[in-house]
């Protein structure tokens, strides 16, 4: 049997659901977010980022936090290997994480090796006093180092060569996760 | 925009790259300078590639912020200059090179006084290559941290003035400057006296002009280049007092212009003959502005050509 080739794995209700429950989840374990900050790993960790601090914020009255975006192409493993990607982002981190509890945010879980990167180059922010993890999907059968997510949207089991990808409203016209059944079924 | 690169794996000079290369530099740059003001100011970036600093010629400026790009990105270094090597034995530069290269060099960073040596080598050999100047050709990075300083003060440099003054006949600066403004768009006049200025330099498509306040008028931006005492054995013009009176760009002209224009240099300067210290200091002057870009940039550049590979 051929497999299909894209499946919605999450539509737009349940996307809104998801980040919502996270949001609860944060605040249940971060209370006011004194002394915790949350820092979306660009590009795509930050569309997510951007969209669980405006809820926090807006729908869950939390006053203020620490937001910023970090960039980690400079940080990568597989500089001079095939398919690397070299176009740099913004990185934007106006306070210290020292002795901070700090929330890093990506969309999807995979390898870990972005992660791995990101804990790099938080480094030369301080030392954070703890790091958790939160990510929309874990495909949790596809990685390379030992890391896991603290906060998970929705766990994935999908074969190597599978491509999962987060659509948001303002670009892609409604908010989704699909399943690809290669990169080339994504594009 | 993902997997951007760079056209070329060699950096000889402006002419080979296009336009998308610039701009894929720059905005390089623009993440490095974010870096450069870190508290940590360094990236593992090029952790495991070695550079060779290749100096057959005098350098301090361009010599220590390649460098410091270079340390920024985490690479190994090796630096090497004419004066206290074996080419005073006698060896030749491919020769001098390849010796170099056998010690696993990734990249080599050269400046000659041969104009085209970067080219000579690039056919030869398999590392990256960035030329910091040969001879009185090209000197691609001072002119990319030149725009993109320009840039950073003015905007997008599309249908923007600039003039390039003084010593345009020995000046690897201006060739390479004046290729690099034109692929952004800018118009670009030079101005210096006749003895100074290369007999065909109108057919580049540049504006010439043997008058400094007219043209210090038409201009956004005032590069000003340093008097290359040095390339010169024979006499261009009578004294250094005449050149200054003639050529130079002093406070009162500035002031009499009835705008506010953009004053650079790529330094060494030699103050009080093509600029006076008032005007090199002043609030016009972007020339300290300059140096940090040149770092961001330099870093920008290596960072791309080792993606390369």
């Amino acid at each position: 049997m051929e497999m299909e080739k894209q499946r919605i794995i999450i539509g737009p209700e349940r996307f809104s659901l998801t980040i919502d429950r996270l949001c609860h989840q944060l605040v249940e374990e971060f209370d006011d977010f004194t002394n915790t900050c949350i820092i979306g790993i660009q590009p795509r960790g930050v569309a997510l980022s951007e969209r669980i601090y405006r809820h926090l914020i807006d729908q869950l009255n939390i006053p203020h936090i620490d937001y910023g975006k970090l960039d980690i192409t400079f940080y990568r493993d597989d500089f001079r290997r095939p398919g690397a990607s070299m176009h740099a982002s913004v990185t934007e981190i106006d306070f210290l994480v020292e002795k901070k509890n700090v929330i890093l945010v990506d969309d999807v879980l995979y390898t870990g090796r972005t992660v791995q990167a990101a804990l790099t180059a938080l480094n030369h922010y301080g030392r954070p006093d703890k790091v958790e993890l939160l990510t929309l999907v874990d495909r949790r059968f596809n990685r390379e180092l030992p890391i896991r997510s603290t906060f998970t949207g929705i766990k994935v089991d999908a074969v190597d060569q599978a491509y999962v990808k987060v659509e948001w409203a303002n670009t892609h016209g409604e908010d989704r996760v699909v399943l690809f059944s290669d990169k080339k079924a994504a594009q | 925009m993902a997997n951007q690169q760079l056209s070329s794996k060699h950096l000889l000079g402006i002419k080979d790259l296009s336009t998308e290369d610039i701009r894929l530099i720059f905005h390089t740059a623009t993440n490095f300078k974010e870096v450069i003001n870190r508290p940590i100011k360094k990236v593992p970036s090029l952790r495991d590639i070695t550079i060779a600093n290749l100096f057959f010629e005098d350098s301090t400026r361009t010599r220590v912020s390649f460098e410091l790009a270079e340390k920024r990105l985490s690479a190994d270094t090796v630096n090497f200059s004419a004066s206290s090597s074996s080419v005073k034995k006698g060896e030749t530069l491919l020769d001098t090179v390849n010796n170099i290269l056998s010690m696993k060099v990734d990249m080599v960073v050269m400046r000659h006084p041969a104009p085209g040596a970067c080219q000579f080598l690039a056919q030869h050999i398999e590392a990256n290559i960035i030329n910091a100047g040969d001879g009185t050709h090209e000197h691609p990075t001072q002119a990319l941290l030149d725009a993109y300083s320009m840039q950073e003060q003015l905007g997008d440099l599309e249908g923007k003035n600039v003039a390039i003054f003084g010593d345009i006949l020995h000046s690897r600066v201006a060739l390479s400057n004046i290729f690099c403004l034109q692929k952004l768009g800018a118009k670009v006049r030079v101005c210096g006296p006749p003895t100074l200025m290369p007999k065909f330099i109108h057919k580049l498509g540049v504006g010439v002009s043997y008058n400094v306040r007219e043209t210090l008028q038409w201009c956004d931006v005032a590069n000003v280049l340093r008097i290359q005492l040095e390339r010169q054995n024979i006499k261009y013009f009578p004294t250094l007092r005449e050149y200054s009176q003639y050529f130079g760009i002093n406070r009162q002209l500035l002031d009499s212009l009835d705008k506010k224009i953009v004053i650079m240099h790529p330094g060494p300067i030699n103050r009080g003959v093509e600029i006076t210290s008032d005007v090199a200091d002043s609030e016009h002057s972007i020339i300290l502005q300059q140096v940090e870009n040149g770092v961001a940039v330099r870093m920008a550049v290596l960072f791309l050509l080792a993606a390369k590979g």
